[in-house]
């Protein structure tokens, strides 16, 4: 064919649109009714579960699985939504293996946890299939905070504050909301629109309006918005990309893994959508590995993650690692970038081997040059566009309590604040907390 | 290899597995199936009086107990008896005992409460060369509207008397089965002795209502909206049956009369246990109609390694072992202590152990810091409770304190003698201790 995988260069069409298509299906297929009771039976309904420390919601995990084994799988999602509006997507994009799953006592008891991601996503979808929202609004408080970012954190907020009888307003940067669940997550993790299709579900408990194109220092000032509402939650995400520093950085072919992230997710035919016949994607966590996977998934030839460090200090779980591996992306490790190579076109990244002596990491000296017609930075994200006057801690927002920062009337959540994982789940569990916490400052 | 022949009443089979009266033995074709599965004998489903045939219902016969992943932990019927005529029954009894001497043929027989009737079929039973008759007192639905079944098993006098003349126009051994829908099962099995049975078995199927459909507000099985009730049977009333096989067994007027095991026999543990507890063979159903006639195989084999690991050359070997030790709650001995202990290395850390203790029992379990559970020996009444909810088997074990231990509940001696509440001191009945 004539854009098969072995041609160089950065090309569109590398499988048939078929193969692609198959490529980029569900990762994890939905359980069926019949599936869901045989893997909720295996749940013990422990007492003070693991499961629900471990879930940065609490979500009653016990309770809704057993919702679900006593046919209710629309109360269970009920009990999910509870704590996580955005249950659903949480289901498919939480590192449940990190979370719920890995502290599942079946996990220590036969090293297979009880499915509780699936699990999760069976009672949610069940509600959300009837379009219908479980939730109404508290009678009007006449306040109005301002939500600036519609990313998990900000929804999460906004849905709890428009729940709680507050008005909102979000403000987005870009075209559409959604955030990382829209723009940033691998995309055989959340498909079928699902993302887009879980914020108008959300939106549909009213009180939320959603202005896009909007951002701090695009047209909003914090004193305006200060001004204007009640209170204001920023979950402004980190919207800065770590730079490599590297000579050839600026060659043809260097892109950063986010945004190709983001363009695959917002590509209406993923077969038109080029990528390198050998790519090498820098760094070590979940971006690096959703690059890798779908760059393979399109059909380059041969992916490589090179990671600075170890295997034991990878970012991305081993689950992630594994996927990684069984879709064909080869991962090394203890190798950090040194320069990339090239005329005005990418060719080549040359790579030195790390060790670290002293608690430090350094080069050896010894180098590899791998082939490269794309590489892709996913050496970390920083906060962008923060406000002036606001403190910072370790690059990000610093935040008391629930999300207080160090201006009065002012809360951070989500990826932009200090603290938490950078996960879908830790900004919700941000922003619904923020917002009760918001809720009682206004004391409505 | 231990030898699984058994010999019930002179009826010789190649092992004590038959199937019993039901739908896997209403024809020809399934009984020569199930002989060619392995099945040492079966009892034919029970006939009727000659003349137009039983008519069944023509909506769904059978309800549903599932455990997890439907497995079928309890089966609920509303059939009556053999809806064929009684001639075709009794000619395909004759061929298939004649094709399979080897194997168990008994004939179930249900007919109305009059001399007549038992002497109008009991010969025509007994030209098909059938090994034996048993005698259907038993089903809970439908006949013992028109007063058979459970309605004749329900009155001991009624029992006699028909086994009375069974014994007097029969010469082959009469099989008296037994509804569990009484009080105490002794007095229709004494019943049965009396009238001169040469064995009782049971149970047969428990009165039921498996489950009512929440939308038609109705029980099911739902015939037309309407429901009635069924009799059940499968793993689910094991228990009920090993007590009242056990009961029999134990009361001193049927003592040595021939049992035959049924309910909810799945395994050949099941059957053991039912051997065990002085039952000469068992008879199956529920498992053959979850599982196929197959399943025999398994039981057999179980059967022949368990005997193997025991040292057990025959059935008969260890029939009623485990009756000696069925005993009254009085005579249990009050002097033997236990304490829970929890196998720390093999706990999963689900605390459904302390949950069950800490909400429904005696607080005898102590949640410690890093999800560690602990017995509290000054609190724990040894009641099995965490041992029974404990999803790792062998994780809490009860351990019997020794002699001169101290118990920390009731800062009491153990004391190394055999004393029960017959010679307990709060027991105001108590005689003295010899």
């Amino acid at each position: 064919m004539a854009n098969g995988q072995t041609v160089s260069g950065i090309r569109a069409g590398r499988l048939p649109a078929g193969e692609i298509a198959a490529n980029f299906g569900d990762l994890h297929p939905p359980l069926d009714a019949h599936e869901a009771a045989v893997a909720a039976d295996r749940c013990y309904f422990c007492h003070d579960a693991p499961c629900i420390a471990a879930c940065p919601t609490e979500i009653d995990i016990p309770l809704f699985i057993r919702q679900i084994q006593t046919g209710n799988p629309e109360g269970a999602a009920r009990t999910i939504f509870e704590q996580n509006i955005l249950g659903g997507m949480c289901a498919r994009v939480c590192p449940t293996e990190t979370l719920c799953e890995e502290a599942c006592v079946r996990e220590e008891a036969e090293g297979k946890p009880v499915e509780i991601g699936r699990l999760q996503r069976f009672a949610t979808d069940s509600l959300m299939a009837r379009g219908a929202h479980p939730y109404t609004r508290a009678a009007a408080t006449g306040r109005h905070v301002a939500v600036i970012g519609a990313g998990p954190a900000g929804l999460a907020c906004a849905h709890r504050l428009a729940m709680l009888g507050h008005d909102v307003t979000i403000y987005e940067a870009r075209d559409k909301p959604g955030g990382l669940n829209e723009f940033g997550i691998a995309a055989y993790k959340t498909p079928g629109g699902f993302a887009r299709a879980e914020v108008e579900w959300l939106l549909k408990i009213g009180g939320i309006a959603v202005k896009t194109g909007r951002a701090l220092g695009r047209g909003l000032t914090l004193d305006a918005l200060k001004r204007d509402h009640d209170a204001v939650f920023l979950s402004i995400g980190l919207a800065g990309v770590n730079a490599l520093g590297l000579p050839g950085e600026d060659l043809e072919g260097v892109h950063d893994a986010v945004d190709f992230i983001a363009e695959l997710r917002q590509a209406d035919d993923l077969s038109a959508l080029p990528v390198g016949r050998n790519v090498v994607v820098l760094g070590g966590g979940m971006t690096a590995v959703d690059a890798a996977v779908q760059s393979k998934l399109l059909g380059a030839e041969s992916v490589t993650i090179a990671y600075r460090r170890g295997r034991d200090a990878m970012p991305a779980s081993r689950y992630e690692q594994d996927l990684a591996a069984s879709n064909g992306v080869r991962l090394m490790f203890n190798l950090a970038p040194v320069r990339l190579l090239g005329e005005t076109r990418l060719e080549a990244v040359e790579l030195e081997y790390t060790a670290t002596v002293g608690g430090r990491l350094e080069g050896t000296g010894e180098t590899v040059t791998l082939a490269a017609d794309q590489v892709f930075k996913a050496i970390g994200q920083t906060l962008d566009g923060a406000p002036g006057g606001i403190a910072i801690e370790g690059g990000k927002i610093a935040v008391t309590g629930a999300g207080r920062t160090s201006l009065e009337g002012v809360w951070a959540g989500g990826d932009c604040a200090a603290g938490g994982e950078d996960l879908t789940v830790t900004a919700v569990a941000a922003g619904r907390d923020a917002a009760m916490d918001i809720h009682a400052a206004l004391g409505a | 290899m231990a030898d699984l022949t058994t010999n019930f009443l002179g009826i010789s089979s190649p092992n004590p597995f038959w199937l019993a009266s039901a739908p896997p033995t209403d024809k020809e074709y399934n009984v020569r199936r199930a002989f060619e599965a392995g099945w040492g004998g079966v009892v034919w489903k029970t006939l009727g009086e000659p003349g137009p045939p039983i008519v069944n219902v023509n909506g769904p016969r059978y309800g549903v107990l599932h455990g997890p992943d439907r497995r079928v932990l309890g089966l609920n019927n509303i059939e009556l008896i053999t809806d064929r005529p009684l001639e075709v029954n009794l000619e395909e009894i004759a061929r298939v005992k004649a094709d399979w001497p080897d194997r168990a043929v008994v004939v179930s027989i249900m007919v109305p409460c009059e001399e007549a009737a038992w002497k109008t079929i009991l010969p025509r039973v007994a030209e098909t060369g059938a090994d034996g008759i048993e005698l259907n007192f038993g089903c809970p639905h439908g006949m013992s509207e028109r007063g058979m079944g459970s309605a004749v098993g329900q009155v001991p006098e009624y029992i006699e008397m028909v086994t009375r003349w069974c014994k007097e126009n029969y010469d082959r051994p009469v099989i008296v089965k037994l509804t569990p829908n009484i009080t105490d099962i002794r007095y229709p099995a004494r019943a049965a002795k009396n009238g001169g049975a040469d064995a009782v078995s049971l149970i047969n199927t428990v009165s039921s209502i498996t489950s009512v459909d929440l939308d038609l507000f109705c029980p099911q099985p739902t015939i037309d909206g309407k429901g009635s009730h069924g009799g059940y049977c499968g793993p689910a009333v094991k228990p009920i049956a090993l007590n009242m096989v056990a009961e029999i067994a134990r009361d001193p007027e049927t003592a040595g009369l021939p049992i035959s095991g049924i309910g909810g026999i799945t395994t050949w543990r099941d059957a053991a246990e039912y051997i065990a507890l002085g039952c000469g063979n068992v008879q199956v159903c529920t498992a053959a109609m979850t599982y196929g006639f197959k399943v025999v195989q398994e039981m057999i084999a179980g059967l022949s390694d368990w005997m193997d690991e025991k040292g057990l050359a025959r059935v008969s070997d260890f029939v009623g072992r485990a009756v000696p030790n069925v005993t009254d709650w009085q005579y249990l001995n009050l002097n033997y202590v236990a304490k829970a202990k929890i196998d720390q290395d093999a706990c999963i850390k689900c605390g459904r152990c302390f949950a069950a203790c800490e909400d429904t029992s005696h607080q005898a379990i102590a949640m410690k810091p890093g999800r560690v559970f602990e017995v509290i020996d000054a609190e724990c009444v040894a009641c099995n409770l965490c041992v029974d909810v404990c999803p790792v088997e062998g994780c809490i074990d009860m351990v019997q304190m020794r002699p001169g231990e101290v118990d920390p509940r009731t800062g009491r001696t153990v004391e190394p003698d055999y004393a029960n509440w017959t010679t307990h001191p709060n027991n105001p009945m108590a005689r003295a201790a010899e």
